[in-house]
């Protein structure tokens, strides 16, 4: 099953993108994760206000089988939270890269998105 | 140590299947996903690969007197042709295995253990056979390398089964036609040349069967159980549908539910303990606590509110600052909510008591039911 991989985003190795605009990023999981996961059962999200590093658990998704860390790939304050995903959490299978998206941070050192993956080397991370 | 594949490994990567480490063993998690496949077996057919499990032989006019002593369950209630489930225990009562026990033939009984007790079962089983004082008429046959086995499960199953073992059962209950069979009821059907012994049992509260196949046969039988399973929609199944389906039912599972420091009776299963039938390893252990009453129980759940789904490990709270652990938890795949099996106290071990089990730190409210946790309609 080969999974999508948009050119517009950046990718951490843990698998969660990213989408800047302006100073803040979208984060999300990316289809691969959610091919991985299958069957999101339940999304734990920040609280807004939060300040969070790259690199630091802060969200948690839950399949039938497992629980599994999220990680801001950016670091930065929590602006806004994804209401639905908590209450629909099957939109991260359905909608990794749109409806299913997680939350967005305030960057506060924006030059690190640049340290991020891009599309390609993500696509080489999972042998798509 | 790497890990053991079964005679069907090469059929589950062509399938697709994701491969996980259980017991010791590499076996599918899930082909399609946990939910479909766990709904596929609840509403269709699905089949799933159990040659991880063990087999053991036990035969010899002594091999009734030596089981019966060494297992919970009253083996003298078999005519041939059943099985039951029981329990190996340990002198202090805790459970060694659990696992069914079939009689096959007038002496000869087939055990199907766990997998990840193969070891310490036949161990257990050579320790106590050694000390038996008939041992010269029994035989022990540790056959777990030379079989496999599948589980066909589900309420469309009974339309197909016949066609792969078709006609008359050779050995074990003589019926006509294999579902003829009644629960707990085994008998052989020849598939490939070989003989296949057949139980209608099973560990995910539908209807089904359990297939005991030589190794060298399990694939063919496999993949005509795919051929002929699609006018009941079967789809193959992982361990992780297993495993939710066993839990909506309050199967137990060796090592969270039962384990060498837990009694049957302690996990609600006393049902299969019989105490009339003579001595048996443990059995002074267990009348203590039939007698006195078990410290704690094993307890069926269910989340009462929006929450994650409890996980095994987790603390549960009940009143009174009473606390326990969960065991097995799940998201429900058939209910929709979060739902498990724990021990707490006796005392609140109560269908119908408000208990909140602790998640991440945060606590969130649930409620003991009844077992099993989930009914068919």
């Amino acid at each position: 099953m080969s999974s999508q991989v948009p050119n517009d985003l950046r990718y951490a190795k843990s698998h969660e993108w990213v989408r800047v605009h302006e100073d803040v990023a979208t984060v999300g999981i990316t289809d691969h994760a959610q091919h991985e996961l299958t069957d999101v059962v339940f999304v734990e999200l920040p609280n807004v206000g939060r300040s969070v590093k790259a690199g630091e658990a802060c969200a948690v998704v839950e399949s039938v089988k497992t629980a599994s860390d999220i990680y801001s790939p950016v670091t930065g304050e929590v602006v806004a939270v994804n209401k639905a995903v908590s209450e629909s959490p099957a939109l991260v299978n359905s909608a990794p890269f749109g409806d299913g998206w997680f939350f967005k941070v305030k960057l506060s050192n924006a030059p690190e998105v640049e340290g991020l993956l891009t599309p390609e080397a993500y696509r080489a991370q999972i042998g798509a | 140590m790497s890990l053991r594949r079964t005679p069907l490994f090469a059929a589950h990567q062509r399938l697709g299947g994701k491969l996980i480490e259980f017991g010791g063993w590499e076996m599918p998690v899930q082909y399609s996903g946990i939910v479909d496949e766990h709904l596929c077996v609840r509403k269709a057919a699905g089949l799933f690969d159990i040659s991880h499990m063990g087999e053991v032989f036990v035969e010899g006019p002594m091999a009734e007197v030596f089981l019966n002593g060494v297992l919970g369950n009253d083996l003298r209630k078999l005519v041939v042709g059943q099985g039951q489930y029981t329990h190996l225990c340990n002198e202090r009562g805790g459970t060694v295995d659990d696992l069914y026990a079939y009689r096959i033939a007038e002496s000869q009984y087939l055990l199907i253990i766990n997998a990840s007790r193969i070891e310490s079962d036949v161990a257990w089983l050579r320790a106590q056979h050694e000390a038996f004082p008939g041992r010269d008429q029994v035989r022990l046959d540790p056959a777990s390398d030379r079989y496999g086995a599948v589980a066909i499960q589900g309420p469309r199953v009974v339309e197909f089964i016949g066609q792969v073992f078709p006609g008359a059962s050779e050995a074990g209950t003589a019926v006509s036609r294999v579902t003829d069979l009644r629960k707990n009821e085994i008998a052989a059907w020849r598939f490939g040349g070989q003989r296949v012994w057949v139980g209608r049992t099973g560990y995910t509260g539908e209807d089904g069967f359990e297939a005991v196949a030589p190794s060298e046969t399990v694939e063919a039988l496999w993949d005509r159980l795919l051929a002929v399973g699609h006018i009941g929609c079967l789809q193959p199944c992982g361990l992780g549908a297993r495993d939710t389906l066993r839990t909506e039912v309050c199967y137990p599972l060796y090592g969270h539910e039962l384990d060498e420091n837990t009694s049957p009776l302690e996990a609600g299963l006393g049902a299969f303990v019989s105490f009339d039938k003579g001595d048996f390893v443990g059995r002074a252990a267990l009348w203590e606590q039939k007698i006195q009453g078990v410290a704690r129980k094993c307890v069926a759940f269910q989340m009462t509110g929006k929450s994650a789904p409890p996980r095994p490990g987790y603390a549960m709270y009940a009143d009174g600052g009473a606390t326990g652990t969960v065991a097995s938890g799940t998201q429900s795949p058939s209910l929709g909510v979060g739902i498990g099996l724990g021990y707490l106290p006796a005392a609140a071990a109560v269908p119908g008591g408000r208990i909140e089990i602790e998640i991440r730190g945060g606590r969130y409210p649930a409620e003991i039911v009844r077992k099993p946790i989930y009914r068919k309609a």
